[in-house]
């Protein structure tokens, strides 16, 4: 069954499945005195410097987190709040118009329920956003900004950003950046310390961890206000019995990830290069969204996205569903009635090729067969789904 | 071989007899989902949408109430996943809001009474949805309507009533020409609801308790008038008896319906003590006439836009009609005549309402369909 959606999640290493089954029969909670909890405790604080290693940060700046989107709504409303609860005036949060939702909709109810103005940063036709868009923004009026909030690489098209470049323009003035990188870590090298990041978003079933963990990945300086109150967990910024067999999962899978990225990286490229190769020759007229690259600053190694004019995303998605293609129209989050992609919107692409739109996201288990598969489908499927594109627009 | 459990053999052969591709629609409650699990036992290649019809998507984020609401494409997904088939959500509500509920408006901002189930049915189930489904490669569709397909003697598919009658729905199908029929599967034609319900429960469907549905679907406080005086705001006019007099006053003309008692609100009784009904709508002036029950009475009316299950009549034929959803089926004698449906009724009949479809029976087969325009009264006229 070629499946072409890691980006939505990836099959778990068997590393991972071994060294989280290999905690799941035993007791203890990280914050007991006892034995027991010490023994998990041990684990926790292994899991932690494993992780902290393999994102270029320290143990004590790595707080674990139920996943990506708490990550990131702990780092945007938490940071939002603290910076105002320490000066009134910083309401102002610059945000890329291409975020993952997580982002996207936290930075929009802190504009509706916690008086946030939001500063939409200008994106390129690729998506991105460039440094000088950034101290633009912020020269209108350096000290009104609470935070800048721009993804290391987007969900859907796969254009990596300047996130260095702009880290340092948001450093000159003092203020915090947050970055979700979910779909960066482990495709791309990453370091939370060459950075120059304040808060970084990482998770674990997109590496090949288990599901409902991830990481904040926080400089020691910044201490948002927490989301989840209770036990003082995670330096009191997150509360919560600590998953132990997560963790050690997380783990496992972020310190193989890394220590694979530099192999990885160029053969998923060149397998990616394959499929949209014989996608465009397949389908002339197919337009590839985002950065065309080369060059994994550029864009994310393991992502192709496409609109196909003339035809329904959701069309598509059916009759390659029905060969047994999995893939996906954008981010699995907006899966339901089909909407047109606020990143591709925000590109500037209209809405009916928005809506024309798929994504193929390879990963570590993916060959040549699956491109293969998909290669001798997509042809007929965009054919197919013209021909039903143009009955619905028949009275 | 017999494609659905139960259904007439026939069903097979007219239908190709083969494995079929089938598109279910699942609203999300008991029939469609069981219509859907048996095209799938049958052996059809069967996958499962769910239209979303709500003029607001984002309904579908913020789990409002009312009509498709997150909630019901939920339960169908749900039902999807047990019977182990694909789903799908369509968003057709552009499609619906044009061809369905502005013209629920239209027709009652008109004076009549429009049925908005059988225009979906003809615009979107079998036409939107059916045209899109065929061009995707589907052969039908699937629905979880009371009604029955069967081949009748020269070949041709034919549309009947469900066998169970208190629940058949051959009424809103009647709408449906020979080419729309000839992509439709209806799997529940030969069941009573009760056995569908228990179906539904032995099939491990979630949604086997979940009431029936009675409302119009976009109104989902069931408040039609207040929909109504949204849309079309209010217009202060005058009820008069069938002599012009003057008895009360009405805040919009397109409140009533033809053979309405309750909720006229004219203060004095009429001058015999019997009660009063809404005997005619005028749009034009903005009046509503009341009279006496006797003046209800319908003995002829023509209806427009005929549709025709198969082959079109030829000459004036007998034929038993149905003149509302659950009415009872009364004799009759009709001819097309220039592209007009002319009924003659052999006993009178109340409450017909311009608007509503008047749906022709041959036995239990439906012969067609039209839009009944105006009618002939036997009090009144005399």
């Amino acid at each position: 069954m070629p499946y072409l959606d890691h980006a939505a999640t990836t099959p778990m290493l068997p590393e991972a499945v071994l060294a989280m089954s290999a905690h799941l029969g035993s007791t203890g909670n990280a914050s007991s005195l006892h034995a027991a909890g010490r023994r998990a405790r041990r684990v926790i604080e292994e899991s932690r410097e494993t992780l902290a290693l393999a994102l270029g940060a320290r143990p004590s700046e790595v707080v674990l987190t139920g996943g990506g989107t708490e990550s990131d709504n702990l780092a945007v409303k938490g940071l939002y709040w603290a910076r105002r609860d320490a000066d009134p005036a910083r309401v102002r949060i610059l945000c890329s118009p291409v975020e993952h939702h997580a982002v996207l909709d936290a930075v929009e109810w802190l504009e509706r329920h916690e008086g946030a103005r939001i500063d939409w940063l200008p994106v390129d036709g690729y998506g991105r956003v460039h440094p000088e868009a950034l101290r633009a923004a912020i020269a209108r009026n350096p000290a009104d900004v609470a935070l800048v909030t721009v993804m290391w690489a987007n969900n859907e098209v796969g254009t990596v950003q300047p996130v260095r470049e702009l880290a340092a323009v948001a450093r000159e003035s003092g203020i915090p950046m947050h970055a979700d990188a979910v779909q960066a870590f482990g495709q791309l090298p990453l370091s939370f310390a060459d950075s120059g990041l304040d808060a970084l978003t990482v998770t674990g079933h997109k590496i090949g961890g288990p599901y409902g963990i991830g990481a904040l990945v926080l400089s020691r300086s910044a201490a948002p206000v927490p989301l989840l109150h209770g036990g003082g967990q995670e330096r009191d910024v997150r509360s919560g019995t600590l998953d132990v067999p997560a963790a050690a999962g997380f783990a496992a899978a972020a310190e193989i990830a890394v220590r694979r990225q530099p192999g990885y990286a160029p053969a998923v490229a060149a397998l990616r290069d394959s499929l949209v190769a014989g996608v465009l020759a397949a389908v002339p007229d197919a337009v590839l969204n985002g950065d065309p690259g080369p060059g994994a600053d550029r864009r994310l190694p393991a992502s192709a996205h496409f609109s196909f004019p003339g035809c329904e995303g959701d069309a598509l998605l059916m009759l390659l569903d029905a060969r047994g293609i999995e893939c996906s129209t954008g981010s699995a989050c907006s899966a339901g009635v089909p909407q047109p992609s606020h990143v591709l919107l925000a590109m500037g692409v209209e809405p009916a090729a928005a809506r024309a739109s798929l994504r193929f996201s390879l990963g570590h288990t993916s060959t040549e067969g699956d491109v293969a598969a998909l290669l001798a489908a997509i042809g007929p499927v965009v054919e197919r789904a013209r021909m039903a594109g143009a009955a619905s627009t028949r009275r | 071989m017999n494609d659905f459990p139960g259904a007439p053999d026939e069903t097979s052969t007219s239908l190709g007899g083969g494995r079929l591709r089938v598109l279910a629609a699942m609203s999300g409650g008991v029939d469609s989902a069981v219509a859907a699990a048996r095209a799938a036992e049958a052996g059809h290649e069967v996958t499962g949408v769910h239209l979303a019809l709500s003029g607001n998507p984002q309904s579908f984020r913020t789990g409002a109430r009312g009509c498709c609401t997150l909630e019901d494409a939920r339960d169908a997904r749900r039902a999807a996943d047990v019977i182990g088939i694909p789903f799908y959500v369509w968003d057709l509500a552009e499609r619906f809001r044009e061809d369905v509920i502005d013209d629920f408006v239209a027709e009652y901002a008109a004076g009549r009474t429009p049925n908005p189930c059988l225009r979906c049915n003809e615009k979107i189930k079998f036409s939107a949805l059916l045209d899109k489904a065929v061009a995707l490669g589907f052969d039908a569709v699937c629905t979880g309507h009371y009604a029955q397909i069967v081949t009748g003697p020269d070949g041709s598919r034919e549309l009947h009533r469900a066998v169970d009658p208190a629940k058949d729905q051959s009424y809103v199908l009647g709408v449906l020409d020979a080419e729309q029929l000839a992509h439709a599967v209806f799997p529940l034609g030969d069941t009573p609801k009760e056995l569908v319900r228990a179906e539904a429960d032995r099939r491990g469907l979630a949604v086997a308790q979940k009431p029936d549905s009675h409302d119009i679907c976009f109104i989902a406080d069931g408040d039609t008038q207040g929909f109504l005086e949204r849309r079309l705001g209010t217009r202060a006019g005058e009820i008069v008896d069938t002599d012009g007099t003057r008895l009360g006053e009405h805040s919009g003309a397109y409140g009533f319906t033809i053979g309405q008692r309750k909720g006229l609100r004219i203060g004095h009784p009429a001058a015999d003590g019997k009660p009063r009904y809404v005997l005619d709508i005028s749009p034009v002036d903005n009046r509503v006439t009341v009279g006496p029950v006797e003046a209800l009475d319908v003995a002829a009316l023509s209806a427009v836009r005929p549709r025709w299950c198969g082959p079109e009549p030829v000459g004036p034929g007998a034929y038993h009609a149905q003149l509302r959803a659950h009415g009872e089926p009364v004799p009759v004698t009709a001819e097309l005549v220039d592209g007009e449906l002319r009924v003659e009724l052999a006993v009178p009949a109340r409450g017909i309402a311009p608007g509503q479809a008047v749906v022709l029976y041959d036995g239990t087969r439906v012969v067609g369909s039209a839009t009944i325009a105006t009618t002939a009264r036997t009090a009144l006229s005399g």
